[in-house]
């Protein structure tokens, strides 16, 4: 199995490795699924696809794509600002990026709501002017923005600083405009990094749950996200049920996992 | 936080040397101004209003009714059982990155990149998913529940499920971390060492160790963030009994569910302090490096 190498410890760290992980990791997944066997397929297909299952997907993924697609182009921005220019702040702005990850998901969920919520410091200047977010999948989408964040900045971040300012020096001279500079050059060099950072904050967004629940409003049908779903089946002893959506999520998330992994794979070998 | 991928360097913090004004696209004044005004503006107040509303709404009251909130019996054995959490947690998760990480990068073997997807694999999956599949495993209902049901042993609904929750959603961060530097790093100073006759642990302890130490220690804060924070997998494990099972989140979702909202936000800037600390210490150990 192994290269022969004077080094001690193979055994030791591999077993604690492997063993930590089957225990930890490994067990409790494989349970899960197994959980599911007991049904039948049919049955499986009925629970995972009700139609209150079904707009809970709905809602899940397309405030996830919508949270991604903001912070694509925010975080974008804010890759931009912070490597190419020099401003007052910036090492502030740059610290504050990882607040998300570092903040709790709950202590998110509900400053975020206050914020939002109808009396809050945002909350009611918008709804003076319509806009509802608390309680709407508006909320459920902010909430995502927040909490996923910083992934694409710090995917983005490294690989602007890497390029070289000769390329632009010399389509600018060549008498290219800026706007297609940055799509011609620019973007391609770019792309797989903000494949990468777009990937794992549509991921988050997917599996975010503390943040989300207190803004949400749990609407059934309309603010009901497939994590809340699971946790209410959970609390109606509906342990089946509960096991189904759970194992629809993990399915999902090792698909998906698999996919950008290939994507982005397929981009660092063939676009650059 | 950062579930960025291995192998990814944070940046240097260091402005560009190459910077040239008005060679690169985008350095016209007015476009520069616009896009630093626009980003900035929304960057902040999306970052920086949830920090201000945490403490106006502490301390809406005052700082004696914040304070009467923060030493309530409730809120302070859940800072405990946080801290706890950490204490068990993070040394496990230690031990488990310092063996992953020599197993990886100073032995070739084959599914050596199969086992570094398998270790981050916590990071893509959804903590509720992980509750759910320890109450499948250890829960009244699950494959050993009955079992430990009949010898008196409470995982589930009870401290230990929470320790093993928290152990499973942050076992990967010192693990990627240390992964990182030590493939950095060749091992011919081991091999030196090893041939000098030093064993294994002390050529460890003396070789390896000094050269990863901010890379542990990062490791280790992250993790520590995370388990003190983690929320969705703790409360499907914990049962949320008021002052027996409550961790310091799941204490502030009751008091914000309860409308006691000097409370929630009291105990939250708890958290959000442990946070600020992350980040600074973060700053620090990222400027070292």
């Amino acid at each position: 199995m192994k290269q022969r190498s004077p080094l001690p410890g193979f055994g030791l760290s591999m077993g604690v490795t492997l063993g930590y992980l089957s225990l930890i990791v490994l067990l409790p997944l494989t349970v899960l699924v197994l959980r599911t066997f007991g049904l039948t397929a049919e049955e499986f297909w009925r629970i995972a696809s009700s139609p209150r299952a079904i707009a809970a997907y709905r809602v899940t993924i397309t405030s996830a794509a919508w949270a991604t697609l903001f912070n694509v182009i925010l975080g974008g921005a804010l890759a931009w600002i912070l490597v190419r220019y020099e401003f007052p702040g910036r090492r502030i702005l740059d610290a504050m990026i990882e607040l998300p990850f570092a903040l709790p998901t709950a202590v998110a969920g509900i400053a975020l709501t206050t914020l939002l919520a109808r009396n809050g410091w945002l909350g009611a200047p918008l709804e003076s002017v319509g806009i509802k977010v608390a309680y709407t999948q508006l909320g459920i989408i902010v909430a995502m923005i927040f909490t996923s964040l910083p992934f694409v900045v710090r995917t983005v971040e490294p690989v602007l600083r890497e390029i070289e300012s000769e390329i632009e020096e010399s389509a600018l001279l060549l008498g290219a405009s800026e706007m297609n500079i940055f799509r011609r050059v620019l973007l391609p060099e770019l792309m797989p990094a903000f494949l990468a950072g777009a990937g794992m904050s549509f991921a988050r967004s997917l599996g975010e749950y503390g943040a989300i629940i207190f803004i949400a409003g749990n609407l059934p049908m309309r603010t009901e996200i497939v994590a809340l779903l699971t946790v209410i089946r959970l609390e109606e002893y509906e342990y089946e049920a509960a096991a189904t959506y759970a194992t629809t999520i993990l399915i999902f998330s090792l698909f998906f996992l698999l996919v950008s992994n290939l994507a982005q794979g397929f981009l660092l070998r063939h676009v650059k | 936080m950062s579930e960025l991928p291995a192998g990814f360097v944070p940046p240097a913090a260091t402005p560009s040397e190459r910077f040239v004004p008005s060679t690169r696209i985008g350095d016209r004044p007015l476009v520069k101004w616009m896009l630093i005004g626009l980003t900035a503006s929304i960057a902040s107040l999306l970052l920086l209003l949830p920090l201000a509303i945490i403490f106006s709404a502490a301390f809406a009251g005052g700082v004696e009714l914040y304070a009467s909130k923060v030493i309530e019996p409730d809120t302070l054995h859940a800072v405990w059982l946080t801290v706890l959490t950490a204490l068990v947690a993070v040394p496990v998760n230690t031990v488990f990155g310092i063996a992953a990480a020599w197993a990886i990068t100073r032995f070739q073997f084959s599914g050596r990149r199969f086992l570094i997807v398998l270790i981050e694999l916590p990071f893509s999956i959804s903590p509720i998913v992980a509750g759910v599949a320890y109450l499948f495993v250890f829960g009244t209902q699950g494959l050993v529940g009955p079992w430990l049901e009949e010898h008196g042993i409470r995982i589930m609904f009870a401290a230990p499920g929470i320790f093993l929750v928290s152990m499973f959603v942050t076992c990967p961060y010192v693990a990627r971390e240390l992964i990182t530097v030590m493939s950095s790093r060749d091992e011919t100073d081991e091999l030196a060492a090893v041939s000098l006759g030093a064993s294994g642990f002390q050529t460890f302890f003396r070789v390896t160790l000094p050269n990863m130490k901010l890379a542990l220690l990062y490791g280790v804060l992250l993790c520590n963030a995370r388990v003190m924070g983690e929320f969705g997998a703790v409360s499907i494990v914990s049962g949320s009994i008021r002052g027996r099972t409550n961790t310091l989140p799941l204490q502030i979702e009751l008091l914000f569910n309860d409308y006691n909202t000097v409370a929630a936000f009291a105990a939250a800037t708890l958290l959000t302090t442990l946070a600020l600390v992350t980040l600074v210490l973060k700053l620090i150990i990222e400027r070292r490096r």
